[in-house]
């Protein structure tokens, strides 16, 4: 009881002092506007890794797929007598204040959506698949998807593509709008999925998880539930791709739009750091994943990345069940030697 | 792209060229990927690290050529031996735990950290340099020069062909194999009749580090490798395990082998940019199939 | 409660960590020039080469009694990041460098598409940037005011190769054939841009055109159109893996050109007699500088000097890469001095009317903001050395043509 009073009370304290987080670190704002797109990676790619048990390397695809749509129609919406197909990366687009947030948010939409169409088509093919195949299967995902998008011209090719400028006529900064978009972002992810976990739907990828088999013979239409979920998945991360690809400027298929060897492991890595399978455990694995390269970055170069290995490996033999996981467990523990103790005595 | 499937209709010594370079290529993919398929059906183990395993294994045998002279066929032995207690060493540290684990997350993330660390220590050791090792042992000249084999790649075959035989003999009339079989079959009631189940595993996967290793010799021999590179073998050894489809360790030789063939005629048709794409696109197509008849007969794949 | 607590420790760390940093820099007789360069990942030999190319151009400044802005006397470093090879990476660095470090000038990182990722950030900030190793072409019709490039752009790395086959081929432009062989990647596709527009305008024909994937391991089914086909020149840019990976294998499959064009030749060691033999003999490099030119300048004298300073310190016979940026170095503190203050906006006028003789070539910048008066060059192999052999005015010797 007191430690769920506790938690909620840090939430009120917490909520204000990130809303106005901008303007007392300015200099971190990008910093902490990254820690909002990993939480909103972690927690997707949590549906189906955690909730459901299904491993997909493959999710950046949807992450590339926000980023390239969302971008098209930026460039696209309102600019006309272009030619789309010969030096692509070379465009840069200058939209008005109106058009720019117009085209944005049509574009991370239509991006959701078509990351949507997406799950639903490649998953009804490769759901069906259990364990170890789908995985694999979703590993070469992301990796096809850089190197088709590095061979269509209309999207800049191998060259890649840049995002409109940022008008300068609005009164919040670029950083700062990103980062109250992204935060919201993650916000709503957050209620959203912490809604779906809490519903049937939710009850179902469990079961899913624990024991496909069984969930098939009572009923369930497993492949569904799956593509269901990886679809939901899918559109809250084509959204984060979009402003990715806004924030950065410039979009190149493998460094940044599939970028596999970075996002997608990464989100992969902080879901099971913080602990697969709740709530928090990704909103917690991406935190501390994301400052702890951050520091490690900092103050120990060159070797930063031997000592994230480290950590991974450490954390994953001593903690196996994630920061969050272990948390819970510790929490049963105690309230088994509570339980116990007022029996006794 | 039509003009280059003329030119292969047309000229069929091209087509042969990008089959035979493909087959040849092709056998130390397939080695490779049967260490995969030993550990994944003995232990159950997904391996990140292994691409990382070929690449140690070539930078070895280039170390050994460039520092002491040592010409680099001669260097497979030890490279295998050396790879082999490197993979016992790592069995011993980290892999021993993430058995019997009900979900694969941990071992992919362990595997992954594997990963991620010898890429960084190779970096600093070997610098991120690409480099190769040219055994300059000339080539066959075939049909007045249209089709050219270079003799490293036809000793590459064979060896590979070689060292696949040894295993399969030793798997299928040894002790030792018959114990590996045992685990891998019920590893409980192999305990029980008194084989040391640690050590079968210690030794499978010592197997697989050297398997990388020959396989990771012959890379640097005919192509260049640097510290990042990994991931492209990683991932071309998993193709192959799955098109052969789990447990049949025949099957893969000739994945391979096709994998490889397939792709060089694909990149010369519709251009190397999609060749890999191609060669994905066709792995889920064949897996949704499989899985579809799978599904007629109330399967899975799993 | 564990985590609770060691989650707030950590903040804790990172915060004050973060935070003791820029008081430290309030140094006033240094001008501190930030710089994210990279040292590990897939461009960290090239990396390297940049930051050594750096630290030589400040040592020396330095040596000469530092900078004179304004009357006063400053000595300038360099504060390093290591971008890991990574654009994300390097858009951060950048902002770190001006918004926490406070540094008011940047150089430049390594490769296009770090470059490209950095300059929104100089940009927004107003913070002059001299880059030296940045150079596609896409990089300078942003309308960018800030940022200087004292290299060639990228298109111009191999159009001096169409140039010769026509010279040389012996037969009319219209019969000769082309074959292109370049990395999906913004630098290979900007020098493929480049070549493309001269074959155009000599009227010779493309008869390969592959754009080779990015992690590169295999280029059989590219050099087995080659041989079907017999272009007169391949052309391929795949940075050193692919300099590599090409000669090795038209050897293995015993494809002939009369002539080949490459980049990053000296990167990926093809003058190594021990690793390639000569292999590669006859190719042609392109390159941005060699120590043979006949530049000079007031700091490090000729070409030919600065290499010998460059060797000495450092060991090794010095690549464009070092080579430029030790000019973009010159090129701030000429800048710097020339500003009379260290105001960004001032020190950015005095860019712009940079106009320097340099052992790396003639500095001037257009207004765009690239070199425009220095000409790429173009150098063959042979037998393990570097010739210079176009364009004419600044070449060694001829060129061989055809390839033995």
């Amino acid at each position: 009881m007191t430690t769920k009073i506790k938690l909620n009370n840090l939430i009120w304290l917490g909520l204000p002092i990130i809303v106005v987080a901008p303007l007392l670190l300015p200099g971190y704002t990008t910093l902490m506007t990254y820690i909002w797109v990993m939480i909103v990676l972690a927690l997707t790619w949590d549906m189906l890794g955690g909730q459901t048990g299904y491993t997909s390397f493959g999710n950046i695809t949807f992450f590339g797929v926000g980023m390239y749509v969302c971008a098209v129609i930026q460039r696209d919406m309102f600019t006309s007598g272009i030619d789309r197909f010969e030096r692509v990366s070379e465009i840069v687009v200058s939209l008005s204040a109106s058009e720019y947030f117009i085209s944005l948010g049509t574009g991370a939409l239509a991006g959701g959506v078509v990351a949507v169409l997406l799950a639903v088509i490649l998953g009804s093919g490769i759901l069906g698949m259990r364990g170890h195949y789908f995985a694999i299967c979703t590993l070469g995902l992301g990796h096809a998807a850089a190197e088709i998008a590095s061979g269509i011209d209309y999207i800049g090719a191998g060259s890649g593509m840049v995002t409109p400028i940022y008008p300068e006529d609005v009164v919040l900064g670029k950083e700062i709008f990103y980062f109250y978009v992204f935060f919201l972002l993650a916000l709503v992810t957050f209620v959203v999925f912490k809604k779906i976990y809490k519903s049937q739907f939710g009850l179902a990828l469990n079961a899913i998880r624990d024991n496909e088999n069984k969930a098939e013979s009572m009923g369930i239409h497993t492949t569904q539930y799956k593509v269901a979920g990886w679809s939901i998945s899918a559109f809250f991360l084509a959204i984060a791709g979009a402003g990715v690809g806004n924030v950065i400027g410039f979009i190149d298929p493998v460094e940044i739009a599939f970028a596999g060897p970075t996002f997608g492991v990464w989100m992969i890595v902080m879901a099971i750091l913080g602990g697969k399978g709740t709530l928090w455990g990704p909103v917690v694995g991406a935190c501390v994943l994301y400052l702890s390269k951050e520091v490690f970055w900092t103050y120990l170069l060159g070797w930063d990345k031997v000592a994230l290995g480290l950590m991974i490996v450490v954390i994953v033999v001593y903690f196996p069940k994630g920061i969050f996981g272990w948390v819970e467990e510790r929490k049963q523990f105690n309230k088994l030697i509570m339980s116990q103790k007022g029996d006794g005595q | 792209m039509i003009t280059y499937l003329k030119i292969l209709i047309e000229s069929p010594e091209f087509l042969a060229q990008l089959l035979i370079n493909g087959f040849l290529i092709g056998a130390i993919f397939a080695l490779i990927a049967y260490g995969l398929a030993l550990i994944w059906g003995v232990m159950d183990i997904i391996n990140f690290a292994q691409g990382e395993l070929v690449i140690f294994g070539g930078y070895i045998t280039y170390t050994l050529f460039y520092q002491f002279g040592i010409h680099p066929i001669l260097t497979i032995p030890i490279v295998a031996v050396v790879l082999y207690a490197y993979g016992w060493a790592i069995y011993k540290t980290i892999i021993y735990r993430l058995l019997g684990q009900k979900d694969i997350f941990i071992t992919i993330l362990a595997t992954f950290g594997i990963a991620i660390l010898m890429q960084q220590l190779m970096q600093a050791i070997f610098g991120p340099d690409v480099v190769t090792a040219n055994p300059e042992l000339g080539m066959q000249v075939l049909f007045d020069g249209k089709i050219i084999i270079a003799n490293i790649q036809i000793i590459s075959f064979l060896i590979s062909l070689c060292v696949g035989t040894i295993l399969f003999i030793v798997m299928r009339y040894s002790r030792f194999g018959q114990a590996i079989r045992a685990t891998s079959q019920n590893s409980r009631a192999a305990r029980i009749l008194g084989i040391d189940i640690d050590k079968v595993y210690a030794n499978t996967f010592a197997i697989n580090a050297a398997l990388c290793g020959i396989g990771g010799s012959l890379v640097v021999m005919i192509w260049t490798i640097h510290p990042f590179i990994g991931l492209v073998y990683t991932f071309r050894s998993f193709m192959i395990v799955i098109l052969a489809g789990l447990g049949n360790f025949a099957g893969i030789i000739f994945a391979g082998m096709g994998v490889s063939a397939l792709e060089n005629v694909v990149g010369f048709i519709i251009g190397a940019e999609f060749q890999a794409a191609f060669i994905f696109c066709l792995l889920v197509i064949i897996l949704i199939v499989r899985s579809a008849r799978a599904r007629k007969k109330r399967e899975y794949i799993a | 409660m564990i985590n609770k607590i060691l989650g707030t420790a950590v903040k804790a760390l990172v915060l004050s960590g973060l935070m003791i940093s820029p008081v430290a820099m309030a140094d006033t007789h240094t001008i501190p020039l930030g710089a994210a360069v990279s040292l590990s990942g897939k461009y960290s030999t090239a990396g390297n080469h940049t930051k050594n190319g750096y630290d030589l151009g400040v040592k020396y400044v330095n040596s000469m009694g530092g900078v004179s802005v304004g009357g006063k006397m400053y000595d300038i470093e360099i504060i390093y990041y290591d971008d890991e090879s990574t654009p994300a990476r390097g858009a951060s660095l950048a902002e770190r460098l001006i918004l926490r470090d406070g540094v008011s000038f940047m150089l430049g990182p390594y490769s296009s598409g770090l470059t490209k990722a950095i300059a929104p950030v100089t940009e927004k900030h107003g913070v002059p940037m001299v880059e030296a190793n940045g150079a596609s072409r896409s990089l300078f019709n942003q309308g960018y005011k800030y940022m200087f490039a004292v290299l060639s752009t990228s298109e111009q790395y191999l159009q001096e190769a169409v140039n010769q086959i026509a010279e040389h081929a012996g037969k009319p432009a219209s019969e000769i054939t082309v074959a292109l062989a370049m990395e999906n990647d913004p630098f290979s596709q900007d020098i493929r841009a480049g070549v493309m527009d001269d074959v155009k305008r000599h009227g010779m024909k493309i008869v390969i055109d592959d754009k080779l994937p990015r992690d590169l391991s295999d280029m059989t089914s590219t050099l087995v159109k080659v041989k079907a086909l017999k272009p007169d020149l391949l052309v391929v840019s795949g940075h050193s893996k692919g300099a590599a990976l090409v000669v090795r294998q038209m050897n293995d499959l015993g494809v002939y050109v009369k002539m080949l064009a490459l980049t990053h030749c000296e990167s990926a060691k093809l003058h190594d007699t021990e690793k390639f033999g000569n292999l590669a003999d006859y190719t042609l490099c392109a390159a941005q500088w060699a120590p043979s030119v006949t530049s000079e300048g007031a700091m490090f004298g000729t070409a030919g000097n600065y290499s010998a300073i460059f060797e000495s310190e450092y060991g090794y016979v010095p690549p464009y890469q070092a080579a430029e940026s030790t000019a973009a170095v010159l090129v701030m503190a000429d800048a710097l001095t020339r500003a009379g203050s260290l105001d960004k906006d001032a020190v950015r006028d005095a860019l712009a009317a940079t106009d320097m003789s340099t052992f790396y070539g003639q500095i001037k910048f257009s207004e765009a903001g690239n070199n425009i008066a220095k000409p790429m060059l173009l150098r063959q192999l042979i037998d393990g050395k570097y010739y210079v052999v176009a364009p004419a005015n600044v070449a060694d010797t001829a060129l061989v043509y055809p390839r033995p």
